[in-house]
């Protein structure tokens, strides 16, 4: 029982049926067909959310950055801009979409800030639903969200009213990534503490941020023990740069201060290591949440006030019969009334 | 000249101005004849011309007296360095600043013997250390910025309870809640009521609007305190001040620009009470950054007319404009707080310890934390409490007496109420 193309390379050995070839196949399907991911960033201005994109994906999303003043910032509410790039590394390709927020958290009332944002992933669950249950469904565009990264101010001391409410908001649609943005104001103690505290928050309100699974028990330590450090870093607590800087002779991305360099990817300095490898080795995983859990949760909805809609719809017309056939009754008494009162009259003549 | 309330010192800025200065502009008031300064009290030769004014000099001496006592701190600093050459130039000139006034310029051995007015800065001394000085300082800014920090830092001792103690429960007030705190400070004899009041809850709800008000209430809560004390028929020696002499606004350090709410409060807050913004948590920007959003931030301050101390207005000469000109070009301060030291090339500093160095709070190249501390205390302390004293009081003093002006009985006075002394030039000129 030999299968397929595959003759050359396994030999026809008995009891063996060569599927175990077929990782290799969808590894090479996966290859030609490319990866898409949307990462959505959130959190206000000035955290440093375009700068850790960059530095991220190492490349320059946002080239030309005009910061609009104060007063031009008053007109605006929070908008989306999403930008999508292409990114190819070893042959693999990925069809990277970063969803950007600016304006949210600037306003000075920011109650309706997170609207346009829950609106916005809404859409997307909405469009690949339509598209999921239509006719032609071979060519099926994924935008939705995979990825949310908050951004939590290191200066506060925890989460504000707004990150809480927020993250409530959403932590049923999106998978939450909470970090820590300008990790170099922190020293080392104040990060734990900060950290701490947040998961402590987090815990206290219920927001359910996004768990990496634990490592298998049949991977390697190697790989148990990164799921284990990154497990523990969660949020991470973040720096991002553009700049090349010259240390001992090498030219590595960092910030240089008139004290020292604060170096992107030395792990002693901040996680910008583990974010990156956390997003790397668990792209699938991401996807995989999001399209089992949060687009169930949100099909699942959908599909029940979908059909609850059609039932309160008739009961809506029985119910405008009902008082039509009401206002009828009134008015034809009415008229009777009248005519009665006419008649009255003339025979009172 | 208005009545001092004893124990304040006129500005008395020691260190930043050299003896030189001064003796140049001594000598600059003599040839300008519309300046009317006293001339450097040399020990000079007497000469004849001195003695043919010396008669002169008595009469005008009382006019001068008041005058005098005014400069005579400066005339004891000038005693220190004399040089012999300057001698040479002096020489005594009729003043016809007024018309019809006569006035001499008189040098301490013109006068026949010592006569010790410059004495009056001993007394003047005496007088601060026995009665200590009084400072009120607001700070504002969102949670986590490190304002109590700050405060502790600027005063070198714990003044101001700090928000991220282990057993402090972080609640964040739903309302602006002014939180006051007094301690009293003692450096070598002069005592100071250094009053911190805290806001916490600024800026960190969701919905933020009208903020400010609660502390724009305060603000003028003591102004009105201050103003029914003065009035009193039988008023007080030394009324308590509980003025804010000085409110420090918090930036926080997103190297963007002013936010709306930064920009609200400011405009607001601007117009009575003196504002010193800085840019706090400072070692999350590079010098490039710092100084890029220092310059946007001066854009915004511009483009939205709020004045900042200090003011352009109120500068009284030309050299406090120098000074005043190189503080306005470099504020916002960039400052980085702290009360842990460490050590530094063996001796101790304060500063903040981080896997790639260490931020030193008091060193100039790191951050501007000295600069604001020089600001705030050592040159413009004095001068922050005459700005709230002569021009925000008196514009709410001023705007106070005009709407009651109709009915004086609600204020709870009788009709004649200025005739202390502390008469508004228009309402004196009334009654006469």
């Amino acid at each position: 029982m030999s299968q397929s193309g595959e003759k050359g390379k396994f030999p026809d050995a008995t009891g063996y049926v060569g599927f175990a070839n077929l990782p290799n196949q969808v590894h090479r399907k996966s290859v030609k067909k490319g990866f898409e991911f949307t990462l959505m960033v959130v959190g206000e201005s000035g955290l440093g959310k375009s700068t850790l994109i960059n530095s991220l994906f190492l490349t320059d999303l946002y080239p030309e950055r005009y910061i609009p003043g104060a007063a031009e910032k008053i007109e605006r509410t929070v908008q989306i801009e999403a930008s999508t790039v292409e990114i190819e590394e070893r042959g693999v390709k990925l069809r990277l979409t970063v969803v950007d927020t600016p304006g949210y958290g600037d306003a000075i009332n920011s109650q309706d800030c997170f609207k346009t944002i829950i609106e916005y992933i809404d859409n997307q669950f909405e469009r690949y639903l339509h598209d999921e249950s239509g006719l032609n469904r071979r060519h099926i565009v994924d935008n939705r969200v995979h990825c949310c990264f908050y951004f939590i101010s290191p200066f506060g001391h925890g989460l504000k009213p707004l990150d809480v409410e927020f993250m409530k908001a959403i932590h049923s649609k999106v998978n939450i990534v909470p970090v820590i943005a300008k990790a170099d104001t922190l020293t080392l103690r104040e990060r734990d503490r900060l950290k701490r505290r947040i998961l402590d928050e987090i815990a206290e309100h219920g927001i359910r941020i996004y768990q990496l699974p634990d490592a298998d028990s049949d991977e390697d330590e190697e790989f148990k023990e990164q799921t284990r450090v990154l497990k523990a870093s969660i949020p991470f607590a973040v720096i991002g740069s553009n700049q090349l800087i010259e240390v001992k002779g090498k030219k590595i991305r960092g910030r240089l201060y008139p004290w020292g360099v604060v170096e992107v990817e030395n792990p002693e300095h901040n996680d910008f290591l583990k974010l990156r490898t956390m997003l790397v080795t668990h792209m699938q995983d991401l996807q995989e949440v999001t399209q089992d859990l949060h687009y169930e949760n949100f099909r699942s909805e959908r599909l029940k006030t979908g059909s609850s809609r059609a039932v309160d719809e008739d009961e809506v017309d029985k119910d405008q019969i009902l008082l039509q056939k009401e206002a009828e009754l009134r008015r034809m008494q009415q008229m009777i009334a009248q005519m009665q009162a006419q008649m009255k009259m003339k025979s009172d003549e | 000249m208005r009545e001092e309330p004893a124990g304040e010192l006129e500005t008395n800025p020691l260190s930043p101005m050299e003896d030189g200065e001064e003796k140049e502009r001594g000598i600059m008031g003599q040839e300008d004849v519309s300046n009317c300064q006293p001339g450097q009290p040399a020990h000079m030769d007497s000469q004849d011309a001195i003695t043919e004014t010396g008669e002169n000099g008595v009469e005008v001496d009382t006019e001068m007296g008041e005058k005098g006592k005014e400069k005579g701190m400066e005339e004891g600093e000038l005693k220190k360095e004399i040089e012999m050459e300057l001698e040479a130039e002096v020489k005594v000139e009729l003043c016809q600043s007024v018309p019809g006034l006569q006035m001499s310029f008189i040098r301490g051995t013109d006068l026949f013997g010592y006569v010790g007015i410059e004495a009056v800065l001993d007394q003047m001394r005496r007088k601060t250390m026995k009665a200590g000085l009084e400072f009120n300082i607001m700070v504002v800014g969102q949670s986590g910025l490190g304002k109590s920090t700050l405060v502790n830092t600027l005063f070198k001792s714990k003044v101001s309870r700090k928000s991220c103690t282990s057993n402090y429960e972080e609640k964040i007030s739903k309302t602006v809640k002014l939180h006051s705190v007094s301690h009293v400070i003692e450096e070598k004899g002069v005592r100071m009521k250094l009053t911190v009041i805290d806001t916490p809850g600024f800026g960190d709800q969701i919905n933020n609007e009208n903020c400010w008000e609660p502390i724009v209430k305060h603000v003028n809560e003591q102004y009105e305190k201050y103003l029914r004390e003065e009035l009193h028929i039988n008023r007080k020696r030394r009324i308590p001040d509980s003025r804010v002499h000085c409110c420090i606004y918090f930036l926080p350090p997103t190297g963007h620009r002013l936010r709306q709410i930064d920009v609200e409060f400011m405009k607001r807050l601007g117009k009575i009470v003196s504002i010193v913004p800085v840019i706090a948590k400072a070692d999350t920007l590079t010098i490039e950054e710092r100084q890029e959003f220092k310059e946007r931030i001066r854009q915004d301050l511009a483009a939205n007319g709020i004045r900042v101390y200090p003011q352009k207005e109120y500068d009284e000469d030309p050299e406090e404009s120098v000074v005043n000109n190189r503080i306005r070009e470099s504020i916002p301060f960039a400052v980085v707080g702290t009360d842990k030291e460490h050590q530094v090339n063996g001796h101790k500093v304060l500063g903040r310890k981080t896997k790639w160095g260490i931020i030193e709070v008091e060193n100039v190249a790191h951050c501007e934390f000295a600069y604001l501390r020089d600001l705030l205390i050592r040159s413009h302390l004095q001068d922050l409490k005459d700005v709230t004293h002569n021009i925000h009081y008196e514009t709410y003093r001023v705007r106070r007496l005009n709407e009651s002006n109709v009915s004086f009985s609600e204020l709870g006075l009788s009709p004649w109420p200025l005739e202390n002394g502390t008469a508004d030039k228009g309402d004196s000129e009334s009654h006469l």
